[in-house]
């Protein structure tokens, strides 16, 4: 019996969420009394591989075949589910990520698994196998059961703290069986966010509304940004206006993001915006207009004007 | 080539969110029911390309009770040709793709929207493709046809792919698969009366979920407040007290 996460990487490196999952299943798996198998897809070095088993991992599988660089959902999802039956996986734990949420479904079916996802922590039983979630876009959290032998999850990023542990894991070369014809989709175009930090990464979020007036106003955001090695993000009315790309949209329709700090530069704070951030940690907000709904959702706040506020921001975290 | 546009009902945004039954279900006296948002895009998408040229019929389709119906009316209202509900309470994710797996065949492209703003699964579209061992794309923010292909815009973690990939396919859509979503004219509106709205007898589907209770989240603390004059103050409050910098 164990438990088996499927690791996502990015440039021949792991993602902070892996390493989350990795501790999140690890604290699971103590419970249960069972191992933590983790699965990864791509050409990542046995260095890289090894720091899965710093966190928990028991055993990480490898799977370097150039194939999967495509992303194709049924190919990975018969590579997860061909690692879950021969590792004797009884829960499966996926990012929340596109990656996972694309994924996760079809593995489910193959498995004839429950799926849940979104999973923002520790189960709260193990047996019957309760998870929570939320719902309603962030305005509730259910306890959802899952009823069958084996269980799948998607689990939000920065729900869960990393964990060392000593440990050493083995490494394995993994040979999902696939076949050419699993492999359906043809890639003719990446683009790449390079240089940047990735927005659901992030630990420190920097985000204008459209009180910033005018796309010509982003210096001091990226200058804090690039201070604080924050990700970008903006309302949806920017990016609609063009004033920002649109993979910097946070929100309910846009990124759903859970950063350690969010600050809100001139975002009034709609329903639909705090959809896609309410589960920050902490929320600076700062608005004009002393009723804008964000601060009710903030920690702390400023009514003023971003352009004088920003520049202190600036001064105040050179003085740290 | 047929579209299938999947249609969840839900309530609306801004909807209060109570619970009654010791909080085991949601109150759902007094709400307003809309189309999923991002099944709304999926339809206007739909729309846009039937209007290109070369797409015979659109179908949209849910699994619910009849209360649901006018949410489907709306969809032809928008420009759907024809409806199909399937007669019976939206379970579970596994539930309803298998119901939706009866009717779904026949179909060169599936839409569905990436999540419900309800229970939030993200689920649906691909258990249904794998249910039929069709192809999917997740997280789709543009799509055309050409000739037996589609061309995928999709959002990767950290970037966007352009792909090729053969249908029948499961396209799972997000925000950018169409600009604003289309509201019903009243010409719509009078047309969508007479467009066929079919209901269909649901089959033998287990649950594999379920729901035990609900919470609302615990009420947030006030917020701290500082005088513009004094912003530098946060940056410190921020380091010496929530210790998030």
């Amino acid at each position: 019996m164990s438990i088996l996460i499927y690791t996502e990487n990015w440039d021949g490196k792991f993602k902070k969420l892996s390493y989350e999952l990795v501790s999140y299943a690890a604290a699971i798996a103590k419970e249960m009394g069972s191992k933590v198998i983790a699965l990864s897809i791509g050409d990542i070095s046995d260095e890289e591989l090894s720091k899965l088993g710093d966190y928990g991992a028991n055993k990480i599988l490898t799977v370097k075949d150039e194939r999967f660089t495509s992303l194709d959902n049924r190919a990975i999802a018969n590579a997860v589910s061909a690692a879950a039956k021969i590792e004797d996986a009884k829960i499966v734990i996926f990012a929340n990520s596109n990656l996972g949420k694309a994924i996760a479904p079809r593995v489910s079916v193959k498995l004839e698994a429950g799926l849940v996802t979104g999973v923002i922590a520790l189960p709260i039983s193990i047996d019957p196998f309760v998870v929570q979630k939320k719902v309603f876009t962030g305005k509730a959290i259910a306890n959802v059961q899952i009823d069958t032998e084996v269980k799948i999850i998607t689990f939000s990023q920065n729900s869960y703290e990393v964990v060392e542990v000593e440990n050493n894991a083995t490494i394995e070369a993994f040979d999902p069986s696939v076949v050419d014809g699993d492999f359906s989709t043809t890639v003719t175009e990446t683009n790449k966010v390079t240089g940047k930090v990735l927005l659901t990464d992030a630990e420190i979020v920097i985000s204008g509304g459209r009180g910033m007036k005018s796309g010509d106003n982003w210096g001091g955001l990226e200058q804090l940004a690039d201070m604080l090695s924050a990700g970008l993000a903006c309302s949806r009315p920017v990016s609609d206006e063009g004033w920002r790309p649109h993979g910097e949209h946070v929100g309910q329709t846009g990124k759903i993001i859970a950063p350690n700090l969010y600050f809100a530069f001139g975002i009034s704070g709609a329903i639909q915006h705090l959809g896609g951030v309410s589960s920050s940690k902490v929320i600076v907000a700062v608005n004009k207009d002393a009723e804008a709904p964000i601060f009710e959702s903030a920690d702390y706040g400023i009514i003023g004007d971003v352009n004088k506020v920003i520049p202190q921001f600036i001064e105040g975290i050179k003085e740290l | 080539m047929k579209i299938l546009v999947l249609i969840s009902n839900v309530p609306d945004t801004t909807t209060k969110i109570r619970f009654t039954g010791d909080n085991t279900s949601f109150d759902d006296a007094g709400v307003q029911w809309i189309i999923n948002p991002w099944d709304e895009l999926a339809l206007t998408r739909a729309m846009e390309l039937k209007e290109a040229g070369g797409i015979e019929k659109i179908t949209v389709a849910n699994v619910g009770e009849k209360a649901t119906e006018p949410t489907l009316r709306k969809a032809l209202a928008v420009g759907a040709d024809d409806a199909i509900r399937i007669d019976a309470p939206a379970k579970d994710a596994f539930y309803v793709a298998s119901q939706l797996a009866e009717i779904a065949v026949g179909y060169d492209l599936i839409l569905a929207g990436i999540e419900a703003s309800d229970y939030n699964g993200n689920a649906v579209g691909g258990m249904l493709a794998e249910i039929l061992d069709y192809n999917s794309v997740s997280a789709v923010s543009g799509i055309n046809i050409e000739g037996d292909k589609f061309i995928v815009n999709r959002e990767i973690d950290g970037g966007s792919q352009v792909l090729n990939i053969t249908g029948p396919l499961v396209a799972i859509v997000q925000k950018g698969i169409a600009k604003e979503p289309r509201i019903p004219a009243m010409r719509g509106i009078m047309m969508a009366r007479k467009k066929p709205l079919n209901v269909a007898n649901p089959i033998e589907a287990n649950e594999r979920t379920q729901f035990v209770n609900f919470e609302l989240p615990p009420p947030k603390a006030a917020c701290k407040m500082i005088d513009e004059e004094n912003a530098k103050e946060i940056i410190k409050l921020l380091h010496e007290e929530a210790k998030v910098l």
